[in-house]
């Protein structure tokens, strides 16, 4: 398949020297005008890669947080087909910045997913994560996807072991997502240790760039993981910032804030100068 | 589509029944199915679990269970011959505990120390915590903050059998929210956790381990019909919310031609109205809770909630082979109201002597339609999945009764 915006991002950022900052906020929450404006306002707050979290009523992979934005964006009217429009709204301002579609494979195979991946790809979609879609069941969406010139985004986890890695990897492609702990989104940090253990091992198997998720939360925490990984991606924080805010603006302003000093974190690691030591 | 050559073949490899069922579960717990799959075929080939398995449902359970000629329910219909298989008088009230039998064996060869579950109307929960305490494990219980308000005596039950009854907040606060709380639970304790999910569906294994643990339902009554009658059944109605006391009366006969097979959904205040339970009836093949089925969702693909008088039909899913089953036109499905149920459960209680559960009653109320318009020699089995001690606090409610 040819390049990709995520491609081209990761490859940029390596000459760069640092890790990328993947964010992940939920499309229509807490409405579609306001996340609209958050995800407009995040490539200028830091991010390097946005995930967009696709609503679903039984996310169960997730926990109590992004359960609660999915189900605040539902109650607001937020759909599949919205959730396109919204990342074709944000690509009039913004052809750079990889758009990750991230959710369950329910309403992606209610939509029909030959359609579904003729629409992603024309409003801006660069790649898909489907938390339930493990490799056994490639060829519901994956390969598809991987025709239509999208990338197909796998999550390794801690159970993910030396014999089951190579399958993992197998039609995996733009990066791939390290879940850092066994358990759902936004539960207890990583020990950065185990962290490094396990992409050692990983990288042994694939040159992907590895992107570092579930539970952080801080800049501080970010940069702990921007040393070991080729990316750190914060969700529930993020989220959380939503539901915090007073009114729509102050959910926004909450959300790039955080944005921004997480990014901070991030981009105080040089990487080039510790590729040298 | 042209007839098969066999109905009990399924699943394949990769765990379909046709394009329902498969594995569609969160990475995390991939190895852990695949882990569990490997223990199920090594148990299949092991003679001493089928001989320890065979022991405890003797013994511990009290199978078989009897197969009754209910003389006076045939009398009042006036028609067919109808028998019950009496999963009602099973240790704990109901066929949830075939499965939880053979469930716990596995996970106690597997070196598991901890049990989760989830249950809707506490049958299934009430059968887990019994062979958690009789195993010494522990174990937690998932269950809707809606289920534990309209199931007090279970929920009772399961805390003294010495299990944690875990409210599930989520959602509509029922089965299909507690069983998304119970997949959380699993992926965050993966190193010593075992789930026993309670009928014919979520990720292969599970659909085809359930159903083998639970044909032993199908398998007594074939034997038992023999000896009453010299011959095969005519008709089998069994209810249906996810499927698994279905499942285990009809899989033995699915290949049996002169055998009618009929499921019975909840089609709750009727399937005009928008609120029932009646997913292959008035839902679509969707994917959740690890498996391609028959689902109620709305025109996004979201799940819509289900509804009925009973806790354990009130799920928006079924069992994947059922889906399959109804596709290819082998069982037919129909449905039965709440209020169609409630009439059932009573005129069972006067004229049988036998108090069923909501569920059961499911099946039951189809007798009205289906045995007076069948000749007297017409042998029809309903499965009497359970007991409705538990239920009477619900049935008093809609009758209007103050307990």
């Amino acid at each position: 398949m040819s390049e990709t915006r995520i491609d081209r991002r990761f490859k940029a950022l390596k000459a760069e020297g640092r890790a990328a900052f993947v964010t992940y906020v939920m499309a229509g929450d807490p409405n579609y005008q306001t996340s609209l404006e958050i995800i407009k306002g995040l490539p200028g707050a830091g991010a390097d890669i946005i995930e967009v979290g696709l609503p679903f009523t039984d996310p169960m992979a997730d926990g109590p947080a992004i359960q609660q934005a999915g189900l605040r964006a539902l109650a607001a009217g937020m759909t599949l087909r919205k959730t396109l429009k919204l990342i074709s709204e944000f690509r009039i301002s913004d052809n750079d910045t990889p758009i990750v579609l991230m959710g369950y494979y329910n309403p992606i195979y209610s939509y029909g997913v030959d359609k579904f991946l003729v629409d992603a790809k024309a409003n801006g979609v660069d790649g898909l994560i489907v938390v339930d879609l493990p490799s056994e069941e490639d060829a519901e969406l994956c390969l598809p996807a991987l025709k239509a010139g999208l990338n197909f985004i796998r999550l390794a986890t801690p159970t993910t072991d030396d014999k089951r890695l190579p399958k993992v990897l197998a039609n995996s492609s733009g990066f791939l997502y390290y879940v850092s702990i066994a358990g759902t989104t936004g539960a207890a940090a990583p020990k950065p240790a185990d962290v490094a253990k396990a992409l050692t091992r990983i990288r042994k198997t694939t040159d992907l760039p590895i992107a570092v998720g579930f539970g952080l939360r801080s800049g501080a925490q970010a940069a702990e993981i921007a040393k070991i990984a080729d990316g750190a991606v914060v969700g529930t924080a993020l989220v959380e910032q939503v539901a915090l805010g007073r009114n729509d603006a102050d959910a926004v302003k909450r959300v790039l804030a955080l944005t921004a000093e997480i990014s901070g974190g991030i981009r105080s690691v040089d990487k080039k100068i510790q590729d040298v030591t | 589509m042209s007839k098969l050559n066999s109905y009990r073949t399924g699943p394949d490899e990769t765990g379909h029944f046709g394009i329902f069922g498969g594995q569609f579960v969160a990475e995390t717990l991939m190895p852990l199915i695949l882990e569990l799959n490997e223990a199920y075929e090594a148990s299949k080939r092991d003679p001493e679990f089928a001989r320890e398995l065979g022991g405890l449902l003797k013994h511990y359970v009290g199978r078989e269970s009897p197969l009754y000629f209910a003389e006076r329910l045939t009398g009042h219909y006036g028609g067919a011959k109808i028998y019950l298989k009496r999963e009602d008088l099973n240790h704990t009230g109901a066929h949830k505990i075939n499965n939880c039998m053979g469930q716990i064996l596995l996970a106690r060869r597997m070196g598991k120390k901890r049990i989760i579950a989830e249950t809707g109307a506490g049958q299934h929960g009430v059968a887990t915590a019994t062979v958690a305490a009789r195993f010494g494990l522990k174990c937690a219980i998932y269950m809707g903050e809606t289920d534990i308000e309209r199931q007090k005596p279970n929920v009772f039950r399961m805390k003294l059998l010495g299990a944690d009854v875990i409210p599930v907040k989520s959602g509509a606060r029922t089965l299909k929210d507690a069983m998304n709380e119970a997949l959380r639970d699993w992926v965050t304790n993966v190193e010593d956790t075992f789930y026993i999910i309670g009928t014919v569906a979520g990720p292969h294994p599970y659909p085809q381990l359930v159903r083998d643990f639970q044909k032993i339902i199908g398998e007594e009554t074939r034997r038992q019909m023999m000896e009453a009658e010299g011959r095969l059944p005519d008709t089998l109605l069994a209810c249906i919310g996810g499927g698994s006391n279905a499942m285990g009366l009809f899989h033995p006969f699915l290949d049996d031609e002169s055998v009618d097979i009929i499921g019975v959904e909840a089609a709750g205040h009727g399937l005009e109205t928008g609120k029932h339970a009646a997913s292959l009836n008035g839902g679509r093949p969707g994917v959740l809770h690890g498996n391609r089925t028959y689902l109620l969702q709305d025109e996004d693909g979201q799940i819509t909630e289900a509804h009925s008088i009973s806790a354990g039909l009130d799920y928006p899913g079924i069992g994947p082979e059922h889906s399959w089953l109804h596709d290819v036109g082998r069982v037919k499905y129909v449905n039965a109201t709440d209020q169609e149920a409630l009439d059932a459960f009573q005129l069972c209680c006067k004229l049988e002597g036998i108090i069923p559960a909501l569920e059961s009653a499911h099946a039951l109320a189809y007798l009205e339609k289906l045995a007076p318009g069948l000749p007297k020699d017409h042998l029809i089995v309903v499965n009497l999945s359970g007991r409705g001690d538990k239920d009477i606090f619900t049935v008093a409610k809609a009758l209007g009764v103050e307990l």
